[in-house]
């Protein structure tokens, strides 16, 4: 009954919010439009992004082509559409894998306690004792240079986020009434944490994810520019900055510029959806 | 007859919030005498802060002062950069919780030297003797070790204490004291509040007491000065206010004081709660909570009647 | 006393750190695909000549025992032997280490140069023009990937304006010559040799990279300033400085500004893990002949001797600042000796 009523509030005051921040509301719609073109694909785009024309390579925007071509010919537009699949989806693949795997590392280290928790917790020092990138770049050349890999290392880097906060998190509510409660109840350490814990603090770490979607599509694309990860033709928007990169000193702005926009804008909005969604849990943390 | 030392007068102050009109304080009038402590009570919430805030210059730019004056030996300190100049100077404020009004991360000493050196001329190395003196003044041992402390390794009591002293490092004629003593024990308290005092009855100045304390109120002031919702309901001497209570609120307010032989059941309460400041506001705002309200205490704004010698109510039925 | 017992507390927590790091970057080499042994050999080597090489690189031991050789190795200044260069990890990595460095220093220096000014306006004029235009720089700034800001700068700048170098690395040899090393910082040993113009070459030529770098760190250092700052002035020890009547000019920079340094100096630690990751990708955009660039070229040509090498110098030199940072930390604040 009192969760039916929270709920409520929650709704009216996101609406309200919504409302008095039109930029996260237009953010959220840019978002989903992004999202539309992420499943769509091919489908979405006006031509195939992998078919090469010669007779058109490095012709600038036009009514036929909207962002021009590249050096063989492709249409940058359908590139740059059907990238946005690859781009979201390893950003968001890092990010719920780092999110259930760094929540569940965290919250267990920190009901458990003793040496589980000091080993989770010399295991995400240890992580953030590297510059991020530079360890990503290692689990990369070790593991191998593919698509997944750089999911895995982006999801590894951004483990402790989520592990340390669970982990407080779940200090802080070990010892309140109702998970004791639970605990005489004679419900198991699992249980009492799954059904008791867990979800009262899922929306902060819901803020955490969202805040990391931003800088995980940064670092994917930071890895792919340098070469790592994804292969040519495959269009990511990483790869196409670099690709692009050399026609800078020729002129042909549109092959490096189009792409990097792309990822300007999926960036800032998750990062105007993330603060959005802070303000909404915890309006004192507003800066 | 002398010039008080602080005149106010038909002071009116809103706030402008997204929320709407704050309407905080209306129609104060008050006076402050050299030698005089005044206190002033009420609950939290009744504009106290507000007014002393008011007088030293210290409130937000949401503040809108709309009609009255301010008057410090006849001058109007509404004029722009007027009590600018004079605080730390002659005007002077202490506030509650001591410890986070001090800079955490500076030495005590060169707190008090910054307030000396403000007002000079004086040069660091002599700023730096008197700030020992001036800790020293305020009962405080080992006032030259002290001086090198940071705000964390000293007590409340020692903090506060050192805030006086900053406060009467260049003798103001006037020390506005909020709530100086909240949050220390009872002995602090008496040490305190029997500083103030001293230093006060020593050097002239007149000093306003801001407290919800009533027993402390009894204790060292002169005169009271009860408020309630913005508006001042009651200002009497103390012993002469003690004997003879007039308006309902300042009778339910003393009796409310928990003395030490009452029990849980024996607190006397007060019914209801402020009026919300914002929006329309009945002419006496008390009248919610009032046993003794009549028809004709809508029928206009309340005056402010002396009844006796010194002694005024806000209150068409009194008792 | 108890400042030295806070400074031997923090180098020393730093130690497990280090060895967190020796141990990953263990892991990492020895989590490579395929077969070390016959990549040394080569291609057209034959099964008994990779084992012998096994046998010589210590592949055929335990676990245990390669460690204890790696760190061996590493105790000795041996990172191994680069494949592309031909010459030991560790000379290559130090020769170039100076450049880098120079270029990390420079855009942490425009970072902190802009950003501090820009936080403190925009705290003690809220709702000003300042305010807002350092609110839009913080989120818009956040969003810009290093490597497109570096491109699109080079485009405006060099392309379309021609006010910018060509960007090939840190001096352009046809025009000027390097001055002797001295300290292997451009701008310094241009100076030192007294060569003006070679010093504006340098200069001119360092710009560029050094504000793409810096741009990223901008928005975090900018947000922290702004939000500390508001923070000290609404405080209770600012109205009391005020109501002591403090001058404005203390109140904000002695009062405020040293306080709100307190948080401003503990998000350093995260700029630098940025700076020193991000270097790679403007050392790639700009020709910069630093260890970044020398760490992408390792990593596409597989010679993962040196991509170890410079996973580990860069985390040590990371756990170096991080101890650095945590030092100024206790020495701004009086309260973290205290409880140590």
């Amino acid at each position: 009954m009192a969760d039916a009523t929270a709920t409520a509030a929650f709704w009216s005051e996101a609406r309200h919010l919504a409302v008095e921040n039109k930029l996260t509301l237009v953010a959220g719609l840019i978002l989903v439009g992004l999202c539309v073109l992420a499943i769509g694909g091919a489908a979405m785009a006006p031509y195939d992004p992998l078919t090469t024309d010669v007779s058109a390579t490095l012709k600038g925007p036009s009514l036929a082509h909207w962002f021009g071509t590249d050096a063989l010919g492709r249409d940058l537009l359908s590139r740059v559409i059907v990238a946005t699949r690859l781009d979201l989806g390893m950003a968001v693949g890092a990010v719920a894998l780092s999110f259930l795997c760094g929540t569940t590392l965290g919250a267990v280290g920190g009901y458990l306690g003793g040496w589980a928790d000091g080993l989770i917790g010399r295991v995400m020092d240890t992580i953030m004792a590297f510059p991020l990138f530079v360890l990503a770049m290692g689990i990369v050349a070790a593991l191998g240079n593919s698509v997944a890999n750089i999911v895995l290392a982006t999801a590894i880097i951004n483990l402790p986020f989520y592990a340390r906060f669970a982990r407080a998190e779940v200090n802080v509510r070990r010892e309140l009434t109702y998970v004791d409660a639970a605990r005489m109840g004679g419900n198991a350490p699992a249980r009492v944490l799954a059904r008791h814990i867990v979800p009262n603090i899922l929306p902060t770490m819901a803020v955490q994810a969202s805040l990391n979607l931003g800088w995980a599509i940064l670092n994917a694309a930071g890895l792919s520019f340098i070469g790592l990860g994804v292969r040519p033709p495959m269009p990511e928007w990483g790869i196409m900055v670099s690709e692009g990169a050399s026609y800078i000193i020729s002129g042909e702005w549109w092959t490096f510029a189009f792409p990097g926009f792309a990822l300007v804008l999926a960036v800032f909005c998750f990062n105007l959806i993330g603060d959005g969604l802070r303000d909404l849990i915890d309006p004192r943390r507003r800066t | 007859m002398s010039e008080p030392l602080l005149s106010v007068q038909g002071l009116t102050l809103d706030f402008e919030t997204r929320k709407g009109r704050v309407k905080a304080l209306e129609d104060i009038s008050f006076s402050l005498a050299r030698g005089e402590i005044l206190g002033i009570v009420g609950e939290s919430g009744s504009g106290k802060s507000v007014l002393s805030f008011a007088i030293m210059g210290l409130l937000d730019a949401a503040a809108r002062m709309r009609s009255g004056a301010i008057r410090f030996e006849g001058m109007d300190l509404a004029q722009k950069g007027a009590v600018a100049a004079l605080r730390g100077r002659e005007l002077s404020m202490i506030f509650q919780s001591p410890r986070t009004a001090l800079n955490p991360i500076r030495r005590v000493g060169q707190q008090i030297e910054d307030v000396l050196v403000r007002h000079g001329p004086m040069p660091r190395a002599k700023a730096r003797e008197a700030a020992v003196a001036a800790i020293a003044r305020v009962r405080i041992p080992d006032a030259e070790r002290r001086a090198r402390a940071f705000p964390f390794e000293l007590s409340g009591g020692m903090c506060q204490r050192i805030m006086i002293a900053m406060a009467l490092a260049c003798s103001p004629s006037l020390l506005i004291a909020d709530e100086p003593t909240t949050g220390l024990d009872v002995t602090t308290q008496a040490v305190v509040m029997d500083l103030i005092r001293d230093l006060v009855k020593e050097t002239r100045m007149g000093a306003i007491l801001i407290t919800h304390d009533l027993a402390l109120a009894g204790e060292y002031c002169d005169r009271l000065m009860v408020m309630h919702a913005g508006h001042v309901v009651e200002t009497a001497p103390t012993e002469s206010l003690f004997g003879a209570l007039r308006h309902p609120y300042t009778r339910r307010l003393f009796a409310a004081t928990p003395t030490a032989a009452a029990t849980l059941d024996d607190l006397a309460v007060i019914p209801g709660a402020l009026p919300d400041l914002r929006g329309t506001l009945p002419f006496c705002r008390y009248r919610d909570r009032c046993e003794r309200c009549e028809p004709d205490c809508d029928s206009g704004p309340v005056p402010f009647d002396v009844i006796a010698p010194d002694h005024a109510v806000r209150c068409r039925h009194p008792a | 006393m108890s400042s030295l017992i806070t400074v031997a507390k923090r180098v020393s927590s730093a130690v497990p750190s280090l060895i967190g790091v020796v141990i990953v970057t263990f892991l990492l080499a020895r989590a490579l695909p395929g077969d070390p042994a016959a990549y040394y050999a080569g291609a057209s080597a034959t099964p008994e000549s990779i084992a012998q090489i096994r046998a010589k690189l210590g592949l055929d031991r335990s676990w245990l025992v390669q460690f204890g050789d790696y760190v061996n190795h590493l105790v000795h200044g041996d990172l191994g032997q680069s494949v592309s260069s031909g010459a030991p990890v560790l000379t290559d990595l130090a020769t170039r280490l100076p450049a880098s460095i120079e270029l990390t220093g420079a855009a942490l220096l425009f970072a902190l140069l802009l950003g501090l000014p820009l936080g403190i306006l925009a705290a003690t004029r809220p709702g000003s023009p300042v305010d807002h235009l350092c609110r839009v720089l913080v989120t818009v700034g956040a969003a810009f990937p290093t490597f497109f800001v570096a491109l699109l700068l080079v485009f405006v700048f060099y392309f379309k304006l021609g006010i910018a170098p060509e960007p090939l690395g840190r001096l352009n040899e046809i025009y000027q010559t390097a001055p002797p090393t001295v300290t292997g910082l451009l701008l310094v040993d241009t100076l030192l040799a007294g060569d003006g113009e070679a010093f504006r070459a340098a200069f001119g030529q360092l710009v560029l990279p050094a504000v793409s770098l810096g741009l990223f760190a901008l928005a975090p250092i900018a947000r922290i300033t702004r939000a500390a700052m508001l923070e000290a002035l609404a405080s209770d020890y600012a109205r009391t400085a005020r109501a002591m009547g403090l001058a404005r000019g203390r109140i904000v920079f002695v009062y405020a500004l040293r306080n709100a340094a307190l948080p401003i100096v503990n998000i350093l630690g995260m700029v630098f893990s940025f700076l020193l990751g991000a270097n790679v990708l403007v050392e790639q955009v700009f020709a910069w002949p630093g260890i970044g660039a020398y760490a992408v070229k390792a990593v596409i040509a597989s010679d993962y001797a040196a991509v170890q090498g410079f996973v580990l110098m860069m985390a040590v030199v990371f756990i170096l600042l991080n101890l650095g940072v945590d030092l100024l930390a206790a020495a701004m604040d009086p309260r973290v000796r205290y409880d140590g």
